[in-house]
């Protein structure tokens, strides 16, 4: 069965006449030809999928794109648009040599991102010492264990995680969300 | 002795050249290559592990709208040849293991080909298989030869007298389970059969296709599909990760030309599924690792033993050549190494991340921690002290050996001096607490055949060759040499690689890349400023071939290393963490730190996964891997890598190539596991001989 669906995906507008088994990350992929988001497992298991849908972090390959009609999707290539160095997150990834092969980058890219927003937000995670309170900004310490914990649904076969994570808290300090 | 280059680029620590799209995403993988109209192929897996297929009906299959072929082993071309059995796709109707390919579908969206794969019906004559390894079999075999050509057996000295008459000795199995590469891109090949390429000489075949090497995958499809060399392409400019298992071509890329010859002229994408990957992939097979030494009382080894009993596919042998590092690591009188192998209804083992030493680095020095405990001695003298001055395998000198220096500054980064021998003596908030080492060793290698362009094009030096870039940094150290050999600035030069339009690479394995591909490009280098001078004129070109290392036959060349871990066992419910493991390597020039720092580091994760996570189950009621899936075949996560570090001792080696460097890419994962099953024993006193080290191995 086919349904019309339309997505913006990095500030364009697709239509689509879609196949309503098609996932979001083959829709992407397959239909519009925007091969940002990889895939790597198909079954949620190791994040080289994320985007960002209207601004929070998901697994394009475990969410139905008919789902998605008229929703904003961002992948990594559409992060900061129009700005010639990219995002932030895209330079720290570049600084701390955060990646080898690269298949994951630009899931590890998206959800560090979705991570910024949501310590931001002041969400914990399940290594938050006092949940009410979020977790601690200005504690290098506890920010390295909230982000190896809120960036492990990514998978990094090449262990590249060191360098993720310093990259994260790079990205975090610049843009303000650690001071 | 080979001329070694001034290091100008050359140990810069420059950002990868392609840095930047991958951030994005816009550097291309297989599966991407922007083709027009492309159909998609999905290939039926053998329900049985050994048998025959009666029949497939595709009836169901192809009256699905939208499915253009359906090809079984009644109806795929027949293949020039079958004598590789893995890449003999869909040949007869013999089963040799469960998952083998037994059909497939070509349709025109992902999402039909899959509904018709699922509606193929294939009937079976199962007969009784057998998956089980042991090394009680009374049908173990001795191969030939092992993986790399090294011989099965060696026996020097008289090891059974030194174990009789040594004042200690030691005796203990270990065991590694059966373990799968799993890069984050599966295998995936875009394929076309274009009739209306070519120039006469017929249709044309182009693969884009995810290969640790181009010019060897074409090699060997056109032996198999029975073409010329230039009637087939390859093109890999980026590899999402191999880690040996695009090393070679395996059944899936077979399929994907099969299935591209069934519609010429339409472009056919195959990417195996994660499940699929568990079965055609290749993966390291299991090791049980007979372990003897023989010592006296202040730690001197009069001998050392590993005899070694693993599997391979019935249907093909691969035999992973894990007894040779002991045969030259310690210096030790009598010295005896045994492969044996079981041939099982199995998938076809193949190369996984330091094949060999990987899986051979485990017994071997674990059995040296026992040994020290025994001695009351501390594991890193007595490494020292079995220190060879010589090769003890071939007498010759070693090119450069720096163990020592890496046991000893690795001691020194992580504070070892002074720590209690004494297991199970530190508890600290409900955790035991521990420390341990171990050794690490990768041969230096160069390959036979490899060959640079060089060529001057609008004021830039442009070189070519058929490399990969697998997440290694090719793309960025290659023109980091071909800048010192040409003698100009590293923004000067390009150099492009992946296709076998360029000139022909060998594979990126035994890390011997960046050794064998480098040399090449100082080859062409220097005849190109031979010819041309500093005058060179647009369009001025050379192309020179890697020369065999006239130093070769008279040093033995490896790189080395120590690994020190620091491991901690929760002491109600055995939950395993490393807080702290650090890698010290003498591995040559570094020539980009932070792309072998990110090599070393990667292989210790690798590493850390093998010591703790790591374990294909097979299921020998059905001969499948049970955890066929990144959600129950644990690799290492973000939150597992704690504080991590690698680093290596400047090293000058003028014997291995004209860079002085080794390869990097594999000895990080070598004695990783080792280290960190020592500090888990100083932690808590209990001795786990056979990996993963899961927490149930505590809870006693």
């Amino acid at each position: 069965m086919d349904s019309e669906l339309t997505l913006q995906v990095d500030g364009a507008t697709h239509h689509l006449m879609i196949d309503t088994r098609t996932s979001l990350l083959d829709a992407l992929r397959q239909r519009m030809g925007i091969t940002s988001p990889k895939k790597g497992c198909d079954h949620g298991q190791c994040g080289a999928c994320t985007v960002l849908v209207d601004g929070r972090r998901v697994l394009g390959c475990l969410a139905l794109a008919v789902a998605y009609d008229g929703a904003e999707i961002t992948t990594a290539d559409g992060l900061a648009p129009g700005d010639a160095g990219g995002h932030p997150v895209h330079q720290a990834f570049l600084d701390n040599d955060a990646f080898q092969c690269g298949y994951c980058t630009p899931g590890q890219v998206c959800s560090a991102v979705g991570v910024l927003d949501e310590i931001g937000r002041g969400w914990p995670s399940a290594v938050t010492e006092d949940v009410a309170a979020g977790p601690r900004l200005d504690d290098a310490a506890a920010m390295d264990a909230e982000i190896a914990e809120r960036m492990s649904g990514n998978l990094c076969r090449c262990g590249a995680y060191k360098g993720i994570r310093a990259a994260v808290s790079q990205a975090a300090r610049a843009g303000g969300a650690v001071r | 002795m080979t001329q070694t280059l001034e290091p100008r680029a050359m140990g810069q620590d420059l950002v990868r050249r392609d840095g930047p799209a991958k951030v994005h995403g816009t550097a291309i993988y297989a599966d991407e290559t922007p083709v027009e109209n492309p159909l998609y192929c999905r290939v039926v897996q053998s329900t049985i592990a050994r048998g025959r297929v009666r029949s497939v009906d595709t009836t169901e299959a192809s009256a699905l709208d939208g499915v253009i072929t359906v090809l079984t082993p009644g109806t795929a071309e027949r293949l020039a040849s079958t004598d590789d059995a893995e890449l003999a796709v869909l040949q007869s109707d013999d089963v040799g293991f469960r998952g083998q390919i037994v059909a497939a579908v070509v349709a025109e969206t992902f999402e039909i080909a899959r509904e018709a794969a699922n509606l193929v019906r294939v009937e079976y004559d199962a007969v009784d298989h057998d998956t089980r390894l042991s090394a009680d079999r009374h049908d173990l075999y001795a191969p030939e030869k092992v993986n790399a050509g090294y011989p099965t057996d060696t026996d020097v000295g008289n090891m059974e007298d030194a174990m009789a008459l040594a004042p200690v000795t030691l005796e203990q199995t270990y065991t590694t389970p059966m373990q799968h590469n799993n890069p984050m891109e599966p295998h995936a090949t875009t394929a076309l059969w274009d009739p209306a390429r070519g120039d006469g000489s017929g249709p044309g075949l182009i693969l884009w296709d995810s290969t640790q090497g181009v010019h060897p995958m074409r090699a060997t499809v056109r032996g198999v599909l029975g073409l010329e060399a230039d009637q087939v392409r390859v093109v890999c400019p980026f590899v999402g990760g191999g880690f040996g298992s695009k090393g070679t071509p395996h059944a899936n890329v077979v399929m994907a030309a099969m299935a591209a010859r069934a519609v010429p002229g339409r472009p056919v994408r195959l990417v195996l599924t994660r499940q699929q990957m568990f079965s055609l992939a290749g993966y390291r097979t299991p090791t049980i690792q007979r372990m003897q030494l023989a010592a006296e009382r202040d730690g001197t080894l009069r001998g050392i033993a590993i005899d070694v009993v693993e599997q391979t596919s019935r249907i093909k042998e691969f035999a992973e050549q894990t007894g040779v590092p002991t045969r030259k690591m310690y210096a030790a009188a009598n010295r005896r190494s045994t492969h044996r192998l079981a041939a099982l209804d199995v998938p076809v083992p193949s190369w996984m991340r330091a094949p060999g030493e990987c899986p051979g680095m485990f017994g071997p020095e674990v059995a040296m921690d026992e040994l020290a405990h025994e001695l009351d001695l501390d594991p890193v003298e007595l490494r020292i002290r079995n220190e060879p001055e010589l090769d003890p395998e071939t007498g010759k000198p070693f090119s450069s050996r720096n163990l020592v220096a890496c046991l000893r500054e690795g001691a020194e980064r992580f504070g070892w001096a002074g720590r209690d021998l004494t297991p199970r003596a530190r508890l600290e908030d409900g955790w035991w607490v521990g420390t341990g080492v171990a050794a690490s060793v990768y041969p230096t290698m160069r390959q036979a055949q490899s060959t640079a362009a060089v060529r001057f094009d609008g004021g830039r030096y442009i070189a070519r060759i058929g490399a990969a870039d697998l997440g290694t940094g090719a793309w960025t150290v290659l023109p980091q040499i071909a800048a010192d050999a040409l003698g100009v600035p590293v923004e000067d030069v390009d150099v492009l690689i992946g296709d076998t339009d360029f000139p022909v690479a060998s594979v990126a394995g035994g890390s011997s890349g960046t050794a064998t591909w480098g040399s090449a490009l100082v080859e062409a280098a220097r005849e190109f400023r031979d010819k041309f001078g500093r005058g060179a004129q647009d369009g001025d070109e050379v192309e020179a071939g890697v020369r065999p290392n006239p130093d070769a036959g008279s040093y033995t060349m490896s790189a080395y290393g120590a690994q020190f871990a620091e491991v901690c066992v929760h002491a109600y419910t055995g939950e395993v963490r490393v807080p702290r493991l650090y890698g010290v390597f003498a591995a040559g020039r570094i020539l980009n730190p932070r792309l072998a720092r990110s090599q070393l580091l990667g292989g210790m994760t690798m590493g850390l996964g093998m010591a703790l996570h790591e374990q294909s189950v097979l299921d020998p009621r059905f001969g499948h891997v049970v955890n066929h899936d990144l959600a129950e075949y644990h690799v290492p996560a973000n939150a597992d890598v704690a504080d991590l570090q690698a680093h290596w001792i400047d090293e000058h080696d003028p014997h291995v190539n004209a860079m002085g460097s080794k390869g990097v890419g594999e000895i990080g994962i070598v004695g990783t596991a080792a280290a960190i099953v020592n500090a888990a024993w100083h932690a808590t006193g209990v001795r786990v001989r056979d990996l993963p080290v899961t927490l149930d191995r505590f809870l006693t």
